[in-house]
């Protein structure tokens, strides 16, 4: 009884130190973000006793290029995470549920495009979008971005409705079920954990996306990532703004990952077959 | 009611040929049992009948049109899965209604329906729970009240019961046979079991090796099996087979004689070593090792005054015998010629 107690306390000081030491950065740009500039610099640095300021959160949101950046972001981020469902879904669909003699080397073939750094495209992409003029638009980056996650996805999902019973949908179509009913009113509700975790996923690698987004984009279509980039660089270092940028550009995920939980922890398939 | 007929039905999964140029035809109205050993392609049979997997070559004829281009759905038909299927994410009520729901049918008259076949399987209780909180018999009845709310033209069940226990099987026979012959709806049953197929069937078809080895009533089959392999199929214990000079004497390459005929005499004509006595009650078993080799089975033996380990003597019934030839294809009953009695053998 008591060497279980011991080891439980034990158990749980490792997971203490781990996740401390995982989140330690965000925790220490979340407290930077709230220093003086000269404080966030300062050697030895101060852990808690600083004078606490949210001068820095009020000098961006001030600004106004933050709601810009924002509205950037949650556009394209959004909207080829929604593109990229509206693909992947169907396309695992088929891929699970009515394999050919090829599917898996489609699937290997789909992922082999990631292993490519993206800077290998970069000119014939650039050249492109020149000419069609897609340089600096939020079609352009939702496009690109849809195209760069498709696979993960297709894969994901794929994954994920094999786990789905092929013989439920098959009942479904006997009871005379469309395609869009069988994929609407059965899959979609079986496979919900997956495809909100793919969502989630493909949104936040979105949203992340630092190559595409900086290089692609200047003014007008310039998402959080290109608004916190522009602060390291041209009136050197404000570690304090930096870090105030970034915690208000990490908020939204978090909300969509905390909507998101309820779905990504739940499972429904039990008691479905047997 | 409905007819269902098959004209030479091919289907082939890369190389290997599951069924092989079927025909047959299911009656109207009546139980139809497809039985067979594991693998013979029963399950593809019933899916390429309901839609689930294209034919390659052949017609299926449902009402006397062809039906091998049409939708599931569009054939009428209904199926009870093994697995049952049953939609995890929706109460009993809602997978009950659901065919009706896609088929637009009017709110009240799905919630009628649906309570009607609740009625009829004592499914009332669980309207509004999920399956996973519900008993496999439970399941099970879910899965039969989806296929009753269509009111299909004919039910396809495949191998339905084989995941309850003995005594839950032994009454969802007889539940679901009493449901059929109410509603006097064609059925196709698939399972392994050929007890199931002797107890519910109108009408057994066997398969192997994708194609049909016999078809018939279950008392033709019991009593003319068509091949050894039927003959074996069907019936438990399994028909004893003797080959050698006993089959010769029959004009015969192999002899079948079911247990309830081999009967353990003093004045029978084949010796054969006692193994094991099963006793079950109402029936006794007794295994025997003939001379020759094999291995037999005695049903129903009087008074057992023998161990194992004893030679006993044993008599062949009177016009049980059931001949064989050389590709295991039974031979018409002979004549018996007049004055002898051919039954009576010497190995
Ligand atoms: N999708 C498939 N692809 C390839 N082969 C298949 C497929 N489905 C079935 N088969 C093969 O076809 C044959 C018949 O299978 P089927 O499921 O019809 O057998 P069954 O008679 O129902 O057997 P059981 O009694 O074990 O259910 C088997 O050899 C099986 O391996
Ligand atoms: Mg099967």
């Amino acid at each position: 009884m008591r060497t279980r107690r011991r080891h439980r306390a034990i158990a749980t000081m490792f997971a203490w130190a781990a996740s401390l030491t995982i989140a330690f950065p965000l925790l220490w740009t979340l407290l930077t973000s709230f220093k003086t500039e000269l404080e966030a610099v300062s050697f030895p640095p101060r852990f808690l006793s600083f004078d606490w300021t949210l001068a820095n959160y009020r000098g961006i949101l001030a600004e106004g290029d933050y709601l810009h950046s924002l509205v950037n972001s949650v556009i394209v981020a959004g909207g080829s995470s929604a593109l990229v469902l509206a693909l992947a879904i169907p396309a695992a669909w088929s891929m699970a549920f009515a394999p050919t003699h090829r599917t898996r080397g489609i699937l290997l073939w789909m992922l082999s495009t990631k292993m490519l750094p993206p800077v290998g495209v970069f000119i014939p992409i650039f050249l492109f979008y020149r000419d069609w003029g897609l340089l600096d638009s939020r079609t352009g980056l939702v496009l690109l971005l849809a195209a760069a996650n498709l696979p993960i996805a297709v894969w994901m999902l794929f994954s994920n409705f094999r786990e789905v019973p092929g013989e439920i949908l098959e009942a479904s179509r006997m009871d005379g079920a469309s395609l869009w009913q069988e994929l609407v009113s059965v899959l979609a509700p079986l496979a919900l954990p997956g495809i909100a975790s793919t969502f989630f996923l493909v949104f936040t690698l979105a949203w992340n996306e630092s190559f595409w987004t900086l290089n692609l984009v200047t003014t007008e279509a310039t998402p959080l990532t290109a608004f916190i980039a522009a602060f390291s660089s041209p009136q050197g270092l404000f570690w304090a703004r930096l870090s105030a940028a970034s915690i208000l550009s990490i908020v939204p995920v978090l909300l969509i990952g905390w909507l998101c939980q309820r779905q990504l922890v739940r499972g429904l398939t039990f008691g479905a077959v047997k | 009611m409905s007819g269902i007929v098959l004209e030479g039905v091919t289907k082939r999964f890369g190389d290997h040929l599951v069924t092989d140029a079927i025909d047959l035809v299911i009656p109207d109205g009546a139980f139809t049992v497809f039985v067979g050993p594991s693998g013979c392609g029963k399950t593809t049979l019933l899916r390429l009948i309901a839609g689930l997997e294209d034919i390659d070559s052949g017609r299926l004829l449902i009402d006397g049109v062809d039906a091998a281009q049409t939708s599931p759905a569009a054939r009428g038909l209904a199926m009870v899965f093994q697995s049952y299927a049953l939609y995890p994410h929706m109460t009993v009520r809602a997978n009950l209604g659901f065919a009706l729901k896609v088929a637009r049918r009017p709110r009240a008259e799905i919630a009628e329906r649906t309570e009607q076949v609740a009625e009829m399987l004592n499914l009332t209780p669980f309207l509004d729970r999920r399956p996973g909180a519900l008993s496999g018999g439970q399941r099970q009845r879910v899965a039969i009240g989806r296929a009753l709310v269509r009111e299909p033209k004919a039910f396809l069940f495949d191998e339905p019961l084989s995941n309850l226990d003995a005594e839950l099987r032994a009454q969802m026979r007889i539940e679901i046979r009493r449901l059929q012959q109410q509603l006097g709806i064609t059925a196709i049953y698939v399972t392994h079991d050929q007890a199931e197929a002797m107890t519910m069937a109108d009408r057994i078809v066997v398969f192997r090796d994708g194609r049909v080895e016999q078809a018939g009533s279950p008392g033709e089959i019991y009593r003319n099996p068509a091949s050894r392999f039927v003959a074996g199929f069907i019936g438990s214990p399994r028909m004893n087979f003797l080959g050698g000079a006993i089959a010769a004497k029959h004009g015969a390459v192999t002899i079948g004689v079911r247990p309830e005929h081999l009967a353990i005499d003093p004045a029978g004509t084949i010796s054969a070593a006692v193994q094991a006595i099963e006793y079950l009650g109402s029936d006794s078993f007794v295994h025997l090792g003939a001379q020759s080799g094999e291995t037999l089975i005695a049903r129903g033996v009087p008074d057992l005054d023998f161990r194992s380990g004893d030679t006993v003597q044993l008599r062949i019934a009177p016009g049980a015998v059931h001949r064989f030839d050389a590709d295991d294809r039974a031979m018409p009953a002979p004549a018996p010629a007049p004055g002898a009695n051919i039954f009576e053998e010497t190995v």
